[in-house]
């Protein structure tokens, strides 16, 4: 888990982008992990212009609508299950075939 | 090793019920009938995650978990939000379950209430409303199997989430809250705890001056006392060496059946809850919640104080008979069909109970209905069998489901009525011996042994009170004799 | 030959159903030209040139048989590859969806099957919708067709360069921070974001669900109105789509801004805003107040803040849409080798996605992991807030708002793509419109040595009327000719 960190200041170590990138499921190559922490310290640090902005006392606007209560009924619709599990990459038998898990 | 006492440990719970009663997912229109289901034929490109689908709320999973709440005594919120929980694993579509969240803005379905289990209350922290991950399986174990089968069926099913605070004191309290929770559950109608996997949950337990640890992965109510206890002697032994708790998720291996400690990079999870763009918020008014609680059925709190009014019966029975809503109905459905419920509520709570916990099961898994108790009941009545024998009936009844009277003439355990029969039998044991009955002719007491022969010689068939009556009558006849 | 290539969608029906013109015939050199022309400029990565051809046949033989027929009869249409075509592969421009078809169709591609409308086949775009100059494509970058050294604008960059080359007479877009306006602005052609709930989302493949719609880039504002007409309509499977009534923003092409109030908005014309784009935009707003209306200049403040709170917000939202391409149920999957589970699911992601998305997704994340939700997200979602309440404001003193799409002319091809920094400034004044959910448009309004200028025009939620009204006027007192070029 990321630590909070205690400078103002808004950037990302090496360590953290590779342990953002485990987070993520990305593997990156050593060459990626130089490229992307230069780039993204650089679009960190643009960010760190809405720092000036006091929003103490605003709301978060996480849906522009008002929209409320968008519901729908309890009916069984048929759905495409034969049509989807066409397209899985790797079966086996009925199931989809993952990687093994340990 | 002492025995731990149970004002030190603190145990909590993290329910997961599916609604077993919905026809279809909480956010798609797949039928929710996956049992017995042929893998990956209940899927569509919603609950597949499939890219451009959207969720969209089923409108009964909402009044279902309301209901909940209201029977658990819960703040309904006004205003609900959907949040996304974030990790990746292969069970789910779409790396990221729809939940719901009481931190970071998040507001779930209800804050608060409580279960009152024998007199105490379990405080309840929160209920929230979430989907149900696919299954997993392997050939082999999960540790040795080359790969893993997914089966998306599952995905998506409408779960409620019910935390508890850590108000339970014991692995019992905890199995006897998770079974009130269940009865409960079961009179809303909402779900069906006897299907497999449709109840689940984790559970946190400190022992005192210990860390919480949290157990993972317990399939049904009864692995949780197990799993329970089993934690409580390894935190015990581990205090006892003078070895510190530490906070961890352990999780339950069945199997085993020991709690596993997974210190793998997966326990370090950081879920990234976020509002989910793709729901509007539900506002729940006051009149939804007036409507939906007077369409409630009865609860089990209710229910068992109409059992004492309505049926005589003492709170302790009415209080067991209501901790389990097959049980309940199985009684009053033969209440409906024989006049002396004190009489079925005592077959009901002493042989049926033990029979159901050796097993494990619920009375509604039996083959058998109400009207094979009554029609045992109706014979003792009439004098065909005797209460012992009713008893070896009912085991039969149990076992294989066929009714009292065929279960009697196979057997041939009528009743012995014929006064004329039982007379020469006595007759026989009297001749047999002599000295038991010059014995009961002086000592009263001493009839017991020619009682006993009697009962042995019948196997039992005989109701003792007319054995009793018949050897009386012997007696007196020889000691007449006798004095004369 | 006639060049039916050149015509408006909407002299197109007409012809078609006045049985002037065979749907066939026209759909035929709608691909004579596209055999010409792709190769230079790269518009589509898929074609379905036999589906259309026979689409046109049977809308031909409806014609024919005085049938019934849509809105948009006979009408080619190309769509952008995020949006997904029942049997048609819908790859979002990435290795991860390649080969991916969809068993469904989005609801606009159902609203434009049942109008008649042709679907010529799928345009390129920067991958998942992340970029500003298609530039960003597994399948290689389009170019602008005013100029090939150019980059066309993104991410709808195969939409609008299809369409400003008549490869296809209408094509859908979308438009998440600018996707549809900016390609439109590049492109010399009309493209409109409609208002958040407006046209429905189910169907388009998710980049940052809260922002995006998809809307129209047409020739002109009547095909604007026409298609936008077509598309908008309530959807129970979205969630975020409003129930209103059915429009025909057909009506509302009225030439008259008599007495219209447009704010020119003072943050639209910042410092990384090029003199040319200025002064064509500025000589817009003269020619506007030539017609009768009345301009005045307006600061919204919160704008400066707009720019990092969108990408903010947008990365967020990725990381968590994006997590479901591991390769398990449909899509990229490395050969089948040991690793275990978590091992897959990284290698997938990291060969099935390009850099752009593989930094938005890491970006995202991190704004939304432990210790930084309420520095980043939340509080790029309060800003949000404070930007809604500035249009708001803004709209109480004017009907519309006007300002530059881009602040840039259509750049060189390779100039940004190793800077992303450089290359997201580009949207500084496209997603003001996608925090506050309010409708945009982007109309032509010039050249500057050979390369086209757009100005945008904004309305509050729900008056696409008022964009349509004061961009059809424009449009039609001073329209900007552009000549299709023969590329020989
Ligand atoms: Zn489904």
């Amino acid at each position: 888990m990321v630590t909070i960190l205690v400078e103002r200041k808004k950037t990302i170590s090496k360590e953290q982008i590779e342990s953002i990138a485990w987070l993520a499921r990305i593997e990156i190559s050593k060459k990626e992990l130089e490229l992307f922490s230069k780039q993204l310290n650089d679009i960190l640090a643009y960010f760190s212009k809405i720092d000036e902005v006091n929003t103490k006392s605003i709301p978060p606007s996480y849906h522009v609508l008002d929209l409320v209560n968008v519901l729908r009924k309890d009916e069984v619709k048929p759905s495409l299950s034969k049509d989807i599990f066409q397209i899985v990459p790797q079966t086996k038998g009925k199931f989809v075939k993952a990687p093994r898990m340990a | 090793m002492s025995k731990i006492k149970s004002v030190e440990i603190k145990i909590g719970l993290e329910v997961h019920c599916q609604l077993t009663n919905l026809k279809t997912k909480l956010f798609c229109s797949c039928s929710s009938d996956y049992r017995e289901k042929e893998p990956n034929t209940l899927i569509c490109p919603i609950c597949m995650g499939m890219p451009g689908t959207l969720p969209v709320l089923n409108e009964k999973a909402l009044e279902d978990a309301i209901m909940v709440a209201i029977a658990l005594n819960s703040k309904i919120s006004e205003r609900m939000l959907f949040f996304r929980k974030n990790y990746f694993y292969p069970d789910m579509p779409k790396n990221f379950q729809i939940s719901q969240y009481d931190k970071a803005g998040g507001v779930p379905l209800a804050l608060g209430g409580y279960i009152q289990i024998n007199g105490k209350k379990v405080r309840i922290r929160r209920i929230q409303l979430e989907e149900d991950p696919g299954k997993l399986s392997y050939e082999g174990t999960i540790e040795s199997s080359t790969y893993a089968l997914v089966d998306y069926n599952r995905a998506g099913i409408a779960l409620i989430e019910i935390v508890t605070e850590p108000d339970m004191e014991t692995p019992k309290e905890a199995r006897l809250f998770l079974e009130k929770l269940r009865s409960i559950l079961e009179h809303l109608g909402i779900s069906n705890g006897s299907l497999e996997g449709s109840m689940r949950c984790d559970a946190n337990i400190s022992l005192r001056g210990g860390k919480r640890v949290e157990i993972k992965n317990i399939s049904s109510f009864k692995e949780v006392e197990r799993a329970l206890n089993f934690e409580i002697t390894r935190q015990k032994s581990l205090i006892e060496r003078g070895i510190a708790v530490g906070q961890e998720t352990r999780h339950w291996d069945e199997v085993r059946r020991i709690t596993i400690s997974l210190r793998t990079k997966e326990e370090e999870q950081d879920y990234r809850y976020f509002p989910e763009p793709d729901l509007v918020p539900v506002i729940i008014s006051k009149d939804q919640i007036k409507k939906i609680e007077q369409s409630m059925p009865e609860l089990p709190d209710e229910r068992r104080k109409r059992f004492i009014e309505q049926y005589h019966l003492s709170p302790q029975t009415a209080e067991i008979l209501t901790h389990s809503k097959a049980m309940a109905d199985f009684f009053e459905e033969s209440a409906k069909l024989y006049d002396k419920p004190r009489e079925i509520s005592n077959w009901l709570t002493v042989e049926f109970l033990s029979y159901l916990h050796d097993r494990g099961i619920e009375i509604d898994e039996l083959t058998l209905s109400p009207k094979h108790l009554v029609d045992m009941l109706k014979l003792i009545d009439e004098g065909i069998i005797s209460r012992k024998m009713a008893r070896s009936v009912l085991q039969d009844m149990l076992l294989t489901g066929k009714m009292p009277d065929a279960i009697v003439k196979e057997k041939g355990l009528e009743k012995i009525l014929d006064r004329e029969y039982v007379r020469r039998i006595v007759e026989k044991i009297f001749k047999e011996n002599p000295q038991a009955v010059k014995d009961a002719i002086v000592d009263k007491k001493a009839i017991n042994y020619l009682m006993g022969q009697l009962m042995k010689a019948t196997e039992g068939k005989i109701d003792p009170k007319m054995a009793g009556e018949i050897i009386r009558e012997r007696l007196s006849k020889l000691s007449k004799f006798a004095t004369s | 030959m006639p060049s039916y290539i050149e015509l408006p969608a909407y002299e197109i029906v007409k012809r078609i159903k006045d049985q002037e013109l065979m749907a066939e015939d026209y759909i035929a050199s709608l691909y004579e030209r596209i055999k010409k022309v792709e190769k230079d400029i790269h518009a589509y990565i898929t074609l379905t040139e036999d589906l259309a051809l026979k689409k046109a046949r049977e809308i031909d033989k409806k014609v024919k048989q005085r049938e019934k027929t849509g809105r948009l009869c006979g009408v080619g249409i190309a769509i952008k590859d995020n949006i997904c075509t029942r049997g048609i592969r819908t790859t979002c421009a990435s290795h991860m969806l390649e080969d991916f078809v969809p068993p469904y169709d989005a609801t606009v591609i159902s609203r434009i099957k049942d109008e008649d409308g042709v679907i010529m086949g799928k345009a390129n775009m920067d991958e998942f919708a992340m970029g500003s100059s298609t530039e960003f494509s597994y399948f290689g970058p389009t170019h602008n067709p005013w100029d090939l050294g150019r980059v066309p604008g993104g991410s709808s960059g195969g939409s609008a360069a299809a369409v400003a080359s008549g490869m296809a007479t209408l094509a859908l877009g979308s438009d998440t921070g600018g996707s549809i306006r900016c390609p439109a602005s590049f492109c010399s052609v009309v493209g409109l974001k409609p208002t958040y709930g407006l046209v429905s989302r189910f169907g388009l493949i998710a980049y940052a669900n809260s922002l995006e719609q998809i809307g129209p880039i047409t020739k002109d504002v009547r095909d604007c109105a026409l298609l936008l007409s077509c598309i908008a309509s309530h959807d129970p499977l979205d969630n975020t789509s409003v129930d209103r009534p059915q429009e025909d923003y057909t009506k509302y092409l009225i030439d008259d801004v008599d007495g219209m109030k447009l704010g020119v908005v003072k943050e639209f014309f910042g410092e990384g805003t090029q003199d040319s784009v200025e002064k064509g935009v500025l000589e817009a707003i003269t020619k506007l107040e030539e017609l009768g209306s009345d301009h005045q200049e307006i600061s919204l403040k919160s704008l400066q803040y707009a720019l990092p709170s969108y990408y903010i917000i947008a990365m967020s939202e990725a990381s968590s849409n994006l997590a479901r391409y591991d390769g398990l149920r449909y899509g990229y999957r490395i050969p089948n080798k040991s690793y275990d589970w978590s091992t897959v699911y990284s290698k997938n992601r990291r060969f099935g996605f390009g850099f752009e998305v593989k930094r938005r997704i890491i970006l995202g994340t991190f704004a939304l992991s432990t210790g930084y939700y309420d520095e980043y997200y939340l509080k790029a979602q309060k800003i949000r807030t404070l930007i809604k309440r500035d249009f708001d404001m803004a709209f109480k003193k004017f009907d519309v708002l006007i300002g530059p799409t881009m602040p840039i002319l259509p750049f060189k091809i390779g100039e940004k793509v190793q800077d992303p920094l450089k290359m997201y400034m580009c949207d500084v004044d496209s997603v003001p419109a996608n925090l506050a959910g309010i409708p945009s448009i982007s109309i032509p309004c010039g050249f500057s040595k050979g390369l086209p200028i757009g100005f945008q025009i904004m309305a509050p939620p729900f008056r696409e009327d008022l964009l349509l009204r004061v961009a059809f006027s424009f449009q039609k007192n001073f329209p900007v000719s552009a000549k299709l070029r023969s590329y020989e």
